[in-house]
């Protein structure tokens, strides 16, 4: 008899679930896990995306993609290193056939732990050196520019530190804001190793923290803040300003851009990428996304809506930003910079992470 | 509610009855072998932290916890754990004795005003401070995360204030004591169960919370955890953290069970249970309201200010809001946060009725081990279920009915107190006398037992529904592909910086979360009748 008052609730949770689930399917099928690997070579016209992306930006590409081709894609979206940690859990029995994510760690995490089939010479090099992987595990989509935001109202444009050096003058005591577990963030730490050798970049982390450095969750908050005047400065990706001023107006926007000068660690580029999982080596529908990604028509894309650096040749920077070129530093190879480990040991060790 | 419960009374009677001798055997062990496996099933966590930890290298795991960062960040989650709990018990306590044992005018909307702070997502809240104050760290994370959980103290004391025998703290007046130590002497061991099992919610709430920490900039052990998988990819890492966190969790469980003490049971006569004499507050009556305003304003006020100030920064450009999305979000949020509850109850009721009525060693074990869904992040119970699920039952992996499983393993020990002191209130001479006039247990069970008891077991599935739809985290990893909740789609435009778009969804999700925080004022405010009457 116990047993019957959860019996009646389960009852009634069963109908609820049922009508909410008869409310979602309309635009999803369940995959079940076996699914992704039973075509091999073949298409079956659907495949499954992890994508550590914007939905909202993310979106709209697919259902061009789904329109252009037929193929029909089920999503399912997280953070990029949810997705990786998510990944590393599922193993080889992951229902996921492509991993889009937002930075080069994420993927590197998830081809550290071998689960990525190799791509074709014909994917890759459509991406020039330095903004994909070296060993082909995955290829790079898009670029990021690191930049300072500044709070407009309470500096001129040229009163913008134009190095991250600069930044811990004693002027700028708390002033500044970074995220220190941003993975964006880190790549920048990693070059200024690679740049300026360890022991200055000790040494500027542990002056930034010694000026009281405000330590943000993400890049978001720290663009706020900045447009709020809570802090001065601050260390971010250029695409947020963009964003953000298209949801608010740029005219409305107190936050100000400044690009640090070539060279400057401050200025590198990272990147975001695509890597297709091993139980989806053959799989046509997947690897075609992936040359979508890399298509005219998908750089294209990410330049309108994102704001991003496209990737291969033929397709021009967003207006207003300074080209890739300018910003790519002769002295640092991008594929050095995977040496993250490192990079956050020395962060744990100055105690900002 | 009433003809399900004939319908699967009719199912269960179909099948033929065991002898009664067997029977009794069987009823016997059917209390506590459901126990065992409830509690068995809440401690998946658990058992996937120690697979990944046993895979660790030894020195590597003291590296990563021997540091001076570690213990900076230990003693930060300590400090807020401390205040935090502190804050509610004293608002919460004080709260639930102005609404139930005063005059005080408007008692009812006060009590609906006050349980809505539980609608507001701490993550939104901390939103809305951030968005229209200064507060940041420690003071900040402090603020919000007591504002939204005042009311898991407030309503378990407002309903034991209302069982409690009022007559006692009568005689200690006449005795020559202080009201106020007439309260402490004999009310506060009324209701001191009820409002530490709240208590015991709200730091396991704070010890395990990242969203509102991570945004009021302050650096709880949790966000260590978070640094091992976004920073580091080092997952075995990550599970050696939060085994600490699992381990703070416990050292909070047995310091609840410490104080909680028995339970006090005064003046069993229905005659001794009169209806109390309110309080008369006099011009006091202005400070209560004022401070009831004061609350009110803070836990509502400013997060629903800044999502109405986003509303209007609304321009061309930004991320449309579909009506269709919408519901059709809020509709899954309520399916699947019902499913939830319906999961925390199953795994609930034998580990709540054997707590209540035994005292254990296997009782308390099990007690214990449905806490530990509670005291670990999100994405830890998230990910020991991917884990679960993918070597024991693939087939309902990225299922809806896994993330109810999820929510179910989550918030259990909310289901667990409710059931718990809701049983223990019933007095179990009650039992024994219908037991001698020839109900059989389940008979016992079903009129007398489940019947006091189920408005406060009713609470604590409100209370799983109501969290498992401002859950994250877990929902995130374990959600089909494809499906969306209200609190995904938060994430998902906040993350991508359209707040404008964001706050419709903040305001729906704080709505419907609304719908089992009123009905759970509505549980509280029912509780007049005494288990006497109701027989």
């Amino acid at each position: 008899m116990t047993a019957l008052r959860p019996a009646a609730v389960a009852t009634v949770a069963l109908a609820a679930l049922t009508l909410s689930a008869c409310s979602s399917a309309d635009s999803d099928k369940t995959p079940t896990p076996s699914a992704a690997s039973s075509s091999s070579g073949m298409t079956d016209g659907t495949f499954t995306l992890y994508a550590g992306r914007d939905q909202e930006l993310i979106d709209p590409l697919i259902e061009q993609f789904e329109s252009d081709t037929g193929v029909s894609v089920d999503v399912r979206y997280a953070g990029s290193t949810e997705l990786a940690a998510l990944l590393q859990e599922e193993g080889d029995a992951t229902p996921a056939d492509v991993f889009l994510a937002q930075d080069a760690g994420a993927l590197g995490a998830v081809a550290k732990a071998d689960m990525f089939a190799t791509l074709s010479e014909s994917i890759t090099s459509t991406v020039p050196a330095g903004f994909t992987s070296t060993d082909g595990s995955w290829v790079g989509v898009t670029g990021r520019a690191r930049v300072i935001a500044y709070d407009s109202e309470q500096l001129s444009a040229d009163e913008v530190p134009t190095t991250v050096a600069a930044l811990t003058d004693e002027k700028w005591s708390s002033q500044v804001g970074i995220a220190p577990t941003n993975a964006s963030f880190q790549s920048f730490v990693t070059a200024l190793r690679v740049l300026e050798g360890e022991d200055a970049a000790r040494a500027w982390l542990e002056d930034m923290k010694a000026g009281d450095v405000q330590i943000y969750a993400k890049n978001s908050p720290i663009l706020e803040a900045a447009n709020a005047g809570e802090i001065t400065l601050g260390l971010i990706n250029h695409y947020y300003w963009y964003r953000m001023a298209a949801e608010v107006g740029a005219e409305n926007m107190r936050a100000q851009l400044a690009f640090p000068e070539p060279g400057d660690a401050g200025s590198i580029v990272n990147v975001t990428g695509v890597g297709l999982l091993k139980g989806a080596a053959d799989d046509a529908d997947a690897l075609q996304f992936i040359e979508y990604l890399v298509s005219e028509a998908a750089q294209q894309y990410f330049v309108d809506n994102t704001y991003e650096y496209p990737l291969i040749d033929g397709v021009s920077a967003p207006e207003g930003l300074p080209a890739l070129e300018t910003l790519t530093n002769p002295e640092l190879d991008l594929s050095d910079l995977d040496s993250l480990g490192e990079t956050t040991e020395l962060l744990v060790d100055v105690g900002l992470l | 509610m009433r003809s399900a419960r004939f319908t699967a009374a009719g199912g269960l009677e179909a099948t033929p009855a065991p002898p009664s001798r067997l029977r009794a055997l069987g009823g016997r062990l059917v209390l506590p072998i459901s126990a065992v496996v409830a509690a068995s099933l809440a401690a998946i966590p658990l058992i996937y932290l120690v697979v990944r930890v046993a895979q660790a290298d030894g020195s590597a795991i003291v590296d990563a916890l021997w540091n001076a960062r570690i213990a900076t960040l230990m003693i930060n989650t300590i400090g807020l754990v401390l205040a935090v709990s502190s804050a509610c018990l004293v608002l919460g306590v004080a709260i639930a004795w102005l609404l139930a044992r005063t005059d005080l005018p408007g008692r009812r909307p006060w009590l609906v005003v006050s349980s809505l702070a539980l609608a507001v997502p701490s993550y939104v809240a901390a939103f809305g401070w951030i968005a229209t104050t200064e507060v940041r760290g420690f003071w900040g994370a402090f603020l919000v995360l007591t504002l939204c959980n005042v009311p898991l103290v407030t309503l378990p004391t407002i309903a034991a204030l209302r069982l409690a025998d009022a007559a006692s703290e009568d005689v200690a007046r006449t005795l020559g004591r202080t009201r106020w130590r007439a309260f402490l002497e004999a009310t506060w061991p009324q209701i001191r169960p009820a409002s530490l099992a709240g208590v015991l919610l709200v730091a396991l709430y704070v010890l395990s919370d990242f969203g509102s920490v991570a945004l009021m900039r302050y650096q709880a052990f949790t966000w260590a955890i978070q640094v091992a998988y976004e920073s580091l990819f080092d997952r075995t890492l990550a599970a050696v953290m939060s085994v600490v966190l699992a381990a703070m969790g416990i050292v909070l469980v047995a310091a609840e069970r410490r104080m909680r003490g028995a339970q006090a049971r005064m003046g069993s006569t229905v005659a001794a249970r009169t209806q109390p004499v309110p309080v008369a507050l006099g011009r006091w009556r202005w400070l209560a309201h004022g401070g009831l305003a004061v609350v009110a304003a803070l836990s509502l006020g400013v997060p629903l200010g800044a999502l109405a100030r986003y509303l209007l920064l609304r321009t061309e450009t930004s991320t449309a809001v579909k009506t269709g999305d919408l519901m059709a979000d809020a509709l899954s949020t309520v399916g699947l946060a019902v499913a939830g509850a319906g999961a925390a109850l199953a795994l609930a009721l034998p580990i709540g009725i054997l707590a209540a009525r035994f005292r254990s060693r296997l009782a308390t074990a099990t007690e214990s081990a449905s806490y530990l869904g509670l005291a670990l992040p999100g994405i830890v119970v998230g990910l020991s279920l991917v884990f679960f699920s993918l070597n024991v039952a693939p087939m309902l992996y990225q299922s809806i009915w896994m993330l109810a499983f999820a929510y179910g393993v989550l918030f259990l020990p909310k289901a667990v107190g409710a059931v718990r002191s809701s049983i223990v209130q019933v007095e179990p001479g009650l039992e024994d006398v219908a037991r001698t006039l020839g109900s059989t247990p389940a008979g016992v069970w079903t009129r007398v037992t489940a019947r006091i008891a189920w408005p406060g077991i009713g609470a604590g599935v409100l209370l799983v529904a109501l969290t498992a739809m401002k859950e994250l985290p877990a929902t995130l990893l374990l959600r089909p592909t494809g499906t969306e909740t209200l609190a995904t789609s938060l994430w998902r435009l906040t993350s991508g910086a359209a707040y404008a778009a964001a706050a419709p969804y903040a305001l729906v999700l704080i709505a419907v979360a609304a719908v089992p925080a009123l009905l759970l004022t509505r549980e509280v405010a029912g509780g007049k009748r005494h288990p006497e009457e109701t027989l």
